[in-house]
């Protein structure tokens, strides 16, 4: 199937008191009709921002989006004005974030509040707007969705509320659905049901997904395939199987590593990657894992690698040394 | 396992919040049930985790066991004291050797004290050390964590979210305690940090023979740090094992659905993997359900449920659980 959104080069930059931060670096990605992206990483590696920026919803100032393009449906999202990017956003393209009590607002009903995206887009009347939200409600379970769109936002629990956060990013038919963090604050049991309604709803409806997350737990099941960020770049890109089983950057093979495992019964020591995140207060003009690295060489401090196929079918990493050897890439 | 002494028991620990109404003459209208009658022991160096999800009471009962909150009832024993009768100065002795790292590494350390000022308080209060040797001791303990020495006085915002939780649990070393009651030391971590912090622990209970008491709601990391493991749901324990058995062999309904929620970091496993999916959220502990406290989300719920509540009985040697129909679920 053919792509629907195509990224090159996106580069989002904050200005603040203690210098420019180099949120997003050139990310380059595109996702195909139907699937499901993850994208994962550690806090500050640039996730939302590069999300945001697709949507024009960088506070400017103090960021702006300095470079790049995002094709959808054959038009550069960049280059929108916000008038012309709201018959997109919401729509076409819908987020969901992490934090729905933030995201609500609480003195609107719920089903108001379902109801509106489709309202707004649809120009239609309020009641079928809301016979709309009630179906939605019901398609994500709220229990007696009739009655519970009188309520307001403080009546729902913390899953119900995320499941309201669905049904209103679902409610246009989006073609692609991004979910930054949607499960984060939620108990795992709570995060297992949200999880199976996403699948579900992904398999009736068919929209592409874009999921972030810091859990690469959560994402080993749900993603076709994987962006690993680190520092504003994307430094791994693979098929999620191709990503677990054999992981090419050191970053990705440590993430990994660090990682308990429930199905391990003998105690394995954990590894850690030593060291912390970069400040992004320069754009590097070399790898940015390198102060982290246990295998950087000459060559990563002098250049930055750029994403290379080097494993398998559609599995791309920026990075000079071969992982299996140790050795500078010939 | 040669014969293990239990440093810590802990016997029908109750604590609920009184719920007041009114404005000037306050009178209770109910109470939070965060701990329902709560019974364990751990064992002098071993590592007790603590999981379950948000509510279910874990924090409370850390906290009550170091007396910052006083138990409703119930016993705390340790090392042959009951906690809950001391008082003054007894108590802040005994108080000593239990010791508290918590979860946000940030608002626990005074944002104005130098990481020196902040380590060396409690030896101040305690009056354990002083002088030349306190300021020994606290370029001591900066080493111990890995810090460098050379940071005793720069202040916490200097530093990132690891490197705080390091300072914090430097300070619960201070006083060399004998149990560390470590709640969510790790949740507000990076990934790639949280591992150096728990290889910390690691090392530190090898190396100064310590015990804790690990909470956290993340099943996986709990079970790679402890030996044996408690499950709480709305303020009670429903099961306690060894750390393999309870994920070979789960026996509470409950149990059985948290560890099929956790998801595996591995594609080839998820995709087969057989989910239980639990209905509905957890019930307010304000007015907790009846007989067992699952039993509104538990797929094998029969009358007897409602009507009487299940002991925490053992089912196999070591492996506790609070279900009626134990037995039957324990046979495999
Ligand atoms: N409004 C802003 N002003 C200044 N810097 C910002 C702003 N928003 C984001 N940043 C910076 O941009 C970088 C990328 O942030 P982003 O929110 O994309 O991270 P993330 O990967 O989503 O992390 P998290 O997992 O914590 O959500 C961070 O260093 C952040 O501090
Ligand atoms: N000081 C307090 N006053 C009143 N209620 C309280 C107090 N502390 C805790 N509670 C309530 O007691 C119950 C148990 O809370 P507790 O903090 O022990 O849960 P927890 O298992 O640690 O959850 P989390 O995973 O969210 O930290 C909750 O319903 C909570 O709201
Ligand atoms: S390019 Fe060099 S420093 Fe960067 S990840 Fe690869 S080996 Fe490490
Ligand atoms: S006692 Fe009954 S309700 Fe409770 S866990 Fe067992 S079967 Fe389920
Ligand atoms: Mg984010
Ligand atoms: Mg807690």
């Amino acid at each position: 199937m053919g792509d629907i959104l195509q990224v090159k080069g996106l580069e989002t930059q904050f200005r603040t008191r203690n210098g420019t931060i180099h949120a997003v670096n050139g990310v380059s990605f595109a996702i195909r009709e139907g699937e499901t992206l993850g994208i994962v990483g550690e806090s500050g590696c640039g996730k939302t921002v590069s999300m945001m920026s697709l949507l024009g919803l960088i506070p400017t100032p103090p960021g702006k989006v300095v470079a790049g393009e995002a094709l959808f449906e054959g038009v550069d999202l960049l280059k929108l004005n916000n008038d012309q990017m709201r018959k997109y956003r919401g729509s076409k393209i819908s987020v969901v974030f992490q934090d729905p009590m933030t995201s609500f607002n609480p003195v609107l009903t719920i089903g108001r509040q379902t109801a509106e995206p489709f309202m707004i887009h649809n120009n239609c009347s309020k009641a079928e707007a809301y016979e709309r939200a009630i179906k939605y409600l019901e398609l994500v379970g709220i229990p007696n969705a009739k009655d519970r769109i009188h309520e307001y936002p403080h009546q729902f629990s913390g899953g119900m509320r995320q499941r309201v956060m669905i049904a209103m990013g679902l409610i246009c038919e989006p073609k692609i659905l991004i979910a930054d963090e949607p499960t984060t604050a939620l108990d795992v049991t709570i995060q297992a049901q949200i999880v199976e309604l996403v699948k579900r709803l992904r398999d009736e409806l068919g929209m592409a997904i874009i999921w972030i997350t810091h859990d690469l737990g959560i994402i080993a099941g749900l993603a076709d395939r994987v962006n690993v960020m680190y520092g504003g770049y994307i430094i791994e890109t693979a098929p999620v199987k191709s990503l677990y089983a054999n992981p090419q950057h050191p970053y990705t093979i440590g993430l990994l590593g660090s990682l308990p495992r429930m199905d391990e019964l003998s105690y394995r020591r954990l590894t850690s990657i030593d060291g912390l995140p970069p400040t992004l207060l320069e754009k590097p003009t070399y790898c940015p894992f390198e102060p982290r690295c246990p295998h950087a060489v000459a060559r990563c401090r002098s250049e930055n690698p750029t994403l290379v196929n080097r494993e398998g079918d559609e599995h791309y990493v920026a990075c000079w040394v071969d992982p299996k050897t140790g050795k500078e890439y010939k | 396992m040669a014969e293990r002494e239990v440093l810590l028991h802990v016997e029908n620990l109750v604590k609920h919040f009184p719920i007041k109404k009114g404005v000037i003459f306050q009178r209770s209208v109910g109470a939070v049930h965060a701990v329902d009658d709560v019974s364990f022991d751990i064992f002098r160096g071993e590592t007790l985790g603590l999981v379950g999800e948000s509510g279910c009471g874990k924090s409370t009962t850390g906290r009550t066991i170091l007396q910052l909150h006083r138990p409703t009832s119930g016993k705390i024993i340790f090392e042959g004291e009951n906690l809950a009768e001391l008082k003054g100065e007894k108590l802040r002795r005994k108080r000593r050797d239990i010791q508290m790292i918590f979860q946000d590494p940030y608002a626990s350390l005074n944002p104005r004290m130098t990481v020196g000022k902040i380590i060396a308080e409690p030896m101040e209060i305690h009056k354990t050390f002083s002088g030349a040797a306190k300021e020994r001791r606290v370029q001591e303990l900066l080493s111990l964590v890995g810090l460098n020495p050379a940071f005793v006085n720069r202040y916490p915002h200097e530093f990132s979210g690891g490197q705080r939780q390091r300072i914090g649990v430097a300070r619960a070393l201070a006083l060399e305690p004998k149990l560390i009651v470590c709640d969510e030391p790790i949740s507000a971590l990076d990934v790639s940090i949280q591992a150096q912090v728990v290889n910390l622990l690691e090392d530190l209970q090898k190396e100064l023979n310590l015990t804790y008491l690990f909470i956290a709601h993340d099943l996986s990391m709990v079970r790679h740090i402890s030996d044996r493991i408690a499950v709480m749901y709305l303020g009670i324990i429903v099961e306690l094992a060894d750390r393999n058995m309870l994920y070979q062999n789960p026996i509470h309904p409950y149990s059985q659905a948290l560890l099929s929620a956790v998801p595996f970091p591995d594609p080839f496993i998820e995709e087969t993997r057989e989910r239980i999916i639990l209905e509905g959220d957890v019930p307010s502990p304000i007015n907790p359900p009846s007989g067992c406290r699952f039993r509104t989300r538990c797929r094998y719920a029969e009358d007897i449920c409602a009507a009487e509540r299940p002991a925490l009985s053992e089912v196999a040697p070591g492996h506790f659980c609070a279900c009626h129909f134990r037995d039957r679920f324990a046979r495999k």
